[in-house]
């Protein structure tokens, strides 16, 4: 996974609550058995009609939104299924960083996986960085994950929470795998104290 | 010792290690795989070298992609969709996990085939690469969806690194009133806490109306915990419980099993225990219930009317105009009128043989509606031979339906069953969100006795006119 450096990139509004996995990635983009391309199809029943042409009206078909790193999304964002594809879909396309009042559990966990930052601000926040996002191309946000700081391109600046864990895990670009297996020796004890005391299992 | 709540005793259980921030290293009992979710976690595995570090304790079957039609062992149409499915029968041979190939009677929806072997027992910890792991939570285990990299994490390590939830109580009180059912609670429930009120925290269900379920019906209201943003949704175990799981092949036997049931037995929140957020429903005053947008919180008993976008308010709205304006409902129109043209019965939700019967206690004896598309997709191989050897299967191809070999079918419409652009499905599954049952399809989520109703009048009906 690659090092969570600080971006400072475009921001998109996506004001609707309840965005789920099946939007931003159908599953028809479900059968491939690789992670990579997922870019171009990701809102893709949003984005485009069923002719594959681009749905203009679709914040990211417009061009001051074409390159956004950011996403500013309505609560709930990424409900749904457990599919990975969906920060996938994001990364590939160019997001690093969706910012909300509220994930579902399995999407923040997924994002993290996969070098992507959710921030959750309080609802005052979020709609004063959706009004920004709507300013298009010219109202770039900043991220610093290791301040814990999003600015805006006027200088308000918002601190956030993270998981301490897991914002390491960002900034050090490490895999879950490697620290895990280091602690075999731990898991070897547990399964002998388990098999002891649940040998059915 | 301070009280504990069911999830705290087997959150306890399972910690390996604890660190000082609060993040844990939990074992996982069992892991199930599928098609889908699972090729990409394979592929790092061989990459990296690694190796499945418990295959006895992990579980594969193909589901999701799985054509239900009576030609699929010889021929799977679409070249993707077949190439997801040779590549898990090569990674369960190469990486030596247990199996359930589309050719054995036993394959169905891992979240079926999960219970019905035995995999599932009490107080365990269970994962998939699929939200709707909570289904196992019915037998008092705790069980969530996981990622693809979380897969590769349990396939290599057994384990995965966790924060702990906060608890939540759902108590249903009382009884149910004919005619309604698990899945008209689960729906309720979720229509109460909306689509985000419980996440951060794993779900208790319980009270009089859980008890009185059978475990198929606990199955279907745990299944939908995940619809309220819940990490897990729990059923303490109890005779029901020990009852289902014994003698089925992979639960303990003999000496074993007393050890066991010893263990279930201290498997119940103690008197005290402290819940951090608590819901109350009566169960007298659920009714059938029906979804009319696309999220599971939008849902209304069957004697309503589609709501006006004015009658919610903050970023509901939106979301509500442009759920109506993609369902092609009208606000006000009472919603036994809006027809359907197709009814699919089956999923993980509601795909087990309980529901099958519900269903054809409905049917039997009567013809579906000219012109509707209705199929029925046993959740396993041995929920279909079962209700065969019942005659299920007969009242329901007699009233008109199809009846399918087992998978997941039309509930996400991986698979060629899908709705064509603008067809409107009665559904026993578990979202309705736009697209999910095919591009610009409509989806209500309901239950089977009320899919079976739809199918009779070819519009949402209120099943109690018909028992």
């Amino acid at each position: 996974m690659d090092k969570f450096q600080t971006i400072t990139g475009v921001a998109v509004p996506m004001p609707l609550v309840n965005i789920d996995t099946d939007m931003i990635i159908p599953k028809q983009f479900l059968k491939t058995v690789k992670r990579s391309g997922l870019g171009a199809n990701l809102f893709d029943e949003m984005r485009f009609d069923k002719d594959g042409n681009e749905v203009p009206d679709f914040v990211l078909n417009q061009p001051a939104y074409r390159n956004a790193e950011v996403i500013v999304a309505g609560d709930n964002f990424g409900c749904g299924s457990s599919r990975e594809h969906a920060p996938w879909a994001l990364l590939d396309f160019g997001v690093k960083c969706v910012i909300s009042t509220g994930f579902a559990d399995i999407f923040f966990n997924n994002c993290f996986q996969n070098g992507i930052l959710p921030i959750v601000l309080p609802k005052e926040q979020v709609e004063l960085l959706m009004k920004e996002a709507e300013k298009g191309e010219n109202a770039r946000i900043t991220i610093d994950l290791e301040k814990q700081e999003v600015s805006t391109s006027d200088g308000t600046a918002i601190n956030f929470e993270v998981d301490p864990f897991k914002r390491q895990c960002l900034l050090d670009g490490l895999d879950d795998i490697d620290l895990t297996l280091e602690k075999s020796t731990s898991i070897e004890k547990f399964e002998e104290q388990a098999a002891a005391s649940r040998p059915w299992v | 010792m301070s009280p504990k709540t069911l999830y705290d005793k087997i959150w306890d259980a399972h910690v390996i290690q604890e660190a000082e921030d609060g993040t844990c290293l939990l074992y996982i009992d069992r892991h199930l795989v599928h098609e889908v979710t699972s090729p990409q976690a394979f592929e790092g595995l061989r990459l990296s070298g690694r190796k499945v570090r418990a295959p006895d304790r992990t579980i594969a079957v193909p589901d999701h992609n799985v054509p239900t039609t009576a030609d699929r062992l010889e021929h799977v149409e679409n070249e993707e969709s077949r190439v997801q499915l040779d590549t898990l029968d090569e990674n369960a041979a190469e990486f030596g996990i247990h199996y359930y190939p589309v050719s054995d009677i036993r394959q169905g929806i891992v979240h079926i085939v999960g219970p019905e072997q035995g995999w599932t027992l009490p107080g365990m910890t269970v994962v998939c690469g699929d939200s709707h792991t909570a289904t196992h939570g019915a037998f008092g285990s705790l069980a969530h969806g996981i990622g693809t990299s979380e897969v590769e994490h349990v396939l290599a390590t057994q384990t995965l690194i966790q924060q702990k939830s906060k608890n939540m109580k759902v108590e249903i009180t009382g009884k149910l009133r004919p005619g309604v059912t698990a899945k008209d609670i689960t729906l309720s429930v979720v229509g109460a806490t909306g689509a985000a009120g419980g996440t951060g925290y794993v779900i208790e269900y319980c009270g009089e109306a859980i008890r009185d379920l059978s475990m198929e019906g606990r199955m279907t209201v745990c299944n939908m915990a995940i619809e309220g943003g819940a990490r897990a949704g729990l059923i303490a175990p109890d005779e029901k419980t020990f009852e289902y799981v014994m003698g089925r092949p992979h639960a303990p036997k003999g000496a074993q099993w007393e050890t066991a049931l010893a263990w279930w037995k201290t498997l119940f929140t103690d008197d005290d225990a402290h819940f951090d957020k608590v819901l109350t429903l009566k169960g007298e005053d659920i009714a059938p219930v029906v979804t009319w947008g696309t999220s599971p919180e939008d849902v209304l008993p069957i004697t309503g009317v589609v709501p006006a976008a004015s009658d919610f308010e903050g970023g509901k709205v939106a979301a509500v105009q442009r759920a109506l304006d993609y369902m092609g409902l009208k606000a006000g129109t009472p919603l036994s009128e809006v027809p359907v043209d197709t009814v699919f019965i089956g999923s993980c939700t509601n795909g087990r043989i309980e529901d099958l019967r519900a269903a054809a206690a409905i049917l039997k004896g009567k013809k579906i509606k000219d012109g509707i598309r209705a199929m029925v997709v046993p959740g396993s191989g041995l929920v279909r031979a079962q209700a065969e050897e019942e005659g299920l299967a007969d009242i329901f191809m007699d009233a008109g339906f199809e009846w399918r070999l087992a998978g997941c079918s039309m509930c996400l419409a991986m698979n060629p069953d899908q709705l064509a652009p603008g067809e409107r499905c009665a559904a026993t599954s578990n979202r309705n969100f736009e697209g999910r049952q095919g591009r610009d399809g409509r989806t209500h989520l309901m239950s089977p006795e009320m899919a079976a109703a739809a199918a009779i009048t070819g519009r949402l009906t209120d099943v109690r006119e018909m028992i």
